[in-house]
């Protein structure tokens, strides 16, 4: 699946996008965090407060606790600031 | 409905896109024009510039979901949502909402609708140039508690 980063968590991890391939223990997005959080130094910093950070899988908002089986696009950002 | 729904980094002119939506027609008697401008101060701190960032892809979907919201909400014949990308100075426009219907009670809620979620749940993102550095601005619990009070 492809990962994609955005505004403070995009300038943590030092990338914008990437493709992973998780282990099969890691089911939800929470999870998904937590598994990241664990690749290296920049993504424990990227990581490292998971409450504040909201995701979308598709392209739609989604709460940490949604299954990410069949997800082509998981993106990972902070609260949004538009308008 | 009339909907128009765009992305870009150019500015807009917000009177041209508000005739646009009501030429031509007789039936419109409410036409509400909002437009967001970035401003050189924020909280007591001064702010440059300003540059947002956005997810491409699911910022228009997003848009035409909360359009599509509005339109199933209010009667509405019109509906025009610009947000701009990319890097602005105090005075510049930085989104625009305009919203037609034949009342104005409609117009309002529809615009004031729209722009609650686009602050909210529009995946856009400001970075603040300040004389002491860059700063990503913080999510405001008052334009979530705006958000919600249309959850009904």
């Amino acid at each position: 699946m492809r990962l994609l980063y955005f505004a403070w968590v995009r300038e943590r991890v030092g990338k914008t996008d990437e493709d992973i391939s998780p282990p099969a223990d890691v089911r939800t997005v929470a999870e998904l965090m937590e598994w990241l959080a664990g690749r290296g130094e920049e993504y424990a910093y990227a990581f490292e407060n998971r409450k504040v950070i909201r995701a979308a899988i598709d392209r739609n908002h989604v709460r940490p606790d949604t299954a990410i089986a069949g997800a082509r696009e998981i993106a990972f950002f902070p609260p949004m600031t538009g308008g | 409905m009339n909907a128009t729904i765009r992305l870009q980094r150019e500015d807009f002119d917000a009177a041209a896109e508000s005739a646009k939506l009501s030429r031509g027609r007789t039936d419109i008697g409410a036409l509400v024009t909002f437009t967001g401008i970035c401003r050189d101060n924020e909280s007591g701190h001064g702010v440059a510039a300003m540059t947002l960032e956005h997810y491409p892809g699911m910022a228009e979907e997003e848009i035409t979901r909360h359009v599509k919201d509005a339109q199933a909400r209010w009667p509405l014949m019109g509906v025009t949502v610009i947000h701009r990308y990319g890097r602005m100075t105090p005075g510049d426009n930085i989104v625009l909402v305009v919203t037609a219907s034949a009342h104005r009670e409609a117009a309002f809620e529809a615009a004031n609708y729209l722009m609650d979620f686009l602050k909210t749940k529009a995946p856009f993102w400001k970075l603040e140039e300040r004389p002491d550095g860059k700063n990503w601005v913080d999510a405001k619990s008052a334009d979530d508690e705006a958000a919600q009070r249309w959850r009904t």
